[in-house]
């Protein structure tokens, strides 16, 4: 059990509850969510509580996530797009933190669950149909004519243009649950190796040098992951809702 | 996909008997899904309520009160920088007012000089042209009177000459008269 590494992403229930025939227990995942709401919100929070004109260093870290988030978004679906500013924020700041948080160990990765990154993923889809066609009515549909496309072209061009939207919230929730799912696993196969070669005596002690390199390296790698996920996610939600506010291209 | 995969690596590498729940993959256990679901949207609506209300409006008012207080520091610079070229120019321009007046002033006095020394000179001219004339006069009375003279001791002269060559005795009319008629020729 303890080199099983599929364990570290068995959820248990931590407080049992019920409601309506469906199990809402307060689990450890719910935990890890609580846990990354409070500690980034508590960090907002209080390195901007001074509300200093010059920043201090923690202030100035809230202040840069703040303007990173900011111009993402204004790059990419202009300042119309600053209506969206808090969610993107929060997605981002909720998935860096969350998988962050997963990099510690025996701590749960909340978002190595694919029913939260899908309803994550969902979320920013749900937002990017609701408010193009609640903006634009059927001219939202012109997200799928591209301009300028003659009608022959158009019969091939839509059916792949609605195909790639519809996999939108797919390759959104796949992309981040997978890599935080398959970094895990491989941190823990290579961990796992030390293990097992150093139960093996002298030799193995002196063979699990090279697992234990890995797993070095992997654990840099899985911090640039978790950023980069969530910053991919982050920028793929402005692009998404640029869509929104601009349907024809 | 590969998450299958990994499901299938996982019920061939984990023991079976642990998992409890029918070896399920955890990820793609329904059981826990209604858990997850409500806990996600407790815990992130109330983090996107934070920060929609709090944290955002809060950095952005900071950032805003910064950019102004930089901008106005900005503008009072560049006044400040107008009032010191204002000022350079009227100390410029007061300086050049100075130096033409202090020329002006050196002119000035500069030609009182000379019309003083000019009157002197003149006056020293006046005084020594009338000395000179004065002297001149006086030259010409003397000669004048060196010259009437000049008569009488030719008559004596002539008496005299006369009285010893000839032995004859001339009177004083006679002789005046030849010594005019010599003196006319």
């Amino acid at each position: 059990m303890k080199n099983d590494p599929i364990h570290q992403f068995q959820i248990t229930d931590l407080l049992p509850l019920e409601v309506g025939g469906y199990n809402v227990s307060f689990t450890n995942s719910a935990l890890f969510m609580v846990l990354t709401v409070l500690l980034s919100s508590a960090f907002l929070i209080m390195s901007t509580s001074g509300r200093g004109l010059i920043p201090t260093r923690l202030q100035s870290i809230s202040e840069m996530t703040y303007e990173f988030v900011a111009n993402m978004l204004r790059d990419s679906a202009g300042s119309e797009g600053m209506k969206f500013f808090p969610l993107v924020f929060s997605l981002f700041v909720f998935i860096l933190i969350g998988n962050l948080f997963g990099m510690f160990p025996y701590f749960f990765t909340i978002t190595s669950h694919i029913i939260v990154t899908a309803a994550l993923a969902l979320l920013v889809i749900g937002i990017v149909i609701v408010y193009g066609f609640w903006k634009h009515g059927l001219g939202f549909l012109k997200l799928f004519v591209p301009s300028g496309v003659p009608p022959v072209l158009a019969v091939i061009i839509v059916p792949i243009e609605v195909l790639s939207f519809i996999s939108r919230p797919l390759s959104l929730s796949v992309r981040l649950f997978a890599n935080m799912l398959a970094g895990h696993i491989t941190l823990k196969v290579f961990a796992g190796f030390i293990v097992s070669l150093s139960a093996l005596g002298i030799g193995g002690v002196i063979g699990s040098i090279l697992p234990l390199a890995f797993t070095v390296a992997l654990t840099a790698l899985e911090f640039l992951v978790a950023f980069l996920q969530a910053y991919v996610f982050a920028i793929l939600t402005c692009m998404y809702l640029n869509d929104a506010i601009h349907p024809s291209h | 996909m590969s998450a299958d995969n990994l499901a299938k690596t996982n019920t061939e590498v984990g023991t079976p008997s642990e998992g409890g729940e029918g070896g399920n993959f955890p990820p793609f256990d329904p059981s826990t899904f209604a858990s997850q679901l409500l806990w996600l949207a407790i815990t992130f609506g109330v983090f996107y309520y934070l920060m929609s209300k709090t944290v955002l409006p809060r950095i952005s008012g900071i950032l805003e009160v910064r950019s102004d207080r930089i901008a106005k520091d900005l503008e009072k610079a560049n006044e400040l920088k107008q009032q010191s070229d204002e000022a350079i120019a009227a100390y410029e321009q007061e300086l050049a007012e100075a130096r033409g007046r202090a020329h002006s002033i050196a002119q000035d006095a500069r030609d009182k000089a000379k019309a003083d020394a000019d009157a002197e000179r003149q006056k020293v001219e006046n005084e020594l042209s009338s000395k000179l004339s004065e002297a001149e006069s006086k030259i010409a009375a003397i000669k004048n009177a060196a010259l009437a003279e000049v008569g009488t001791i030719a008559e004596d002269t002539t008496t005299a000459l006369v009285k010893e060559l000839l032995g004859g005795k001339l009177t004083k009319s006679e002789v005046s008269s030849a010594v005019k008629q010599a003196d006319t020729k």
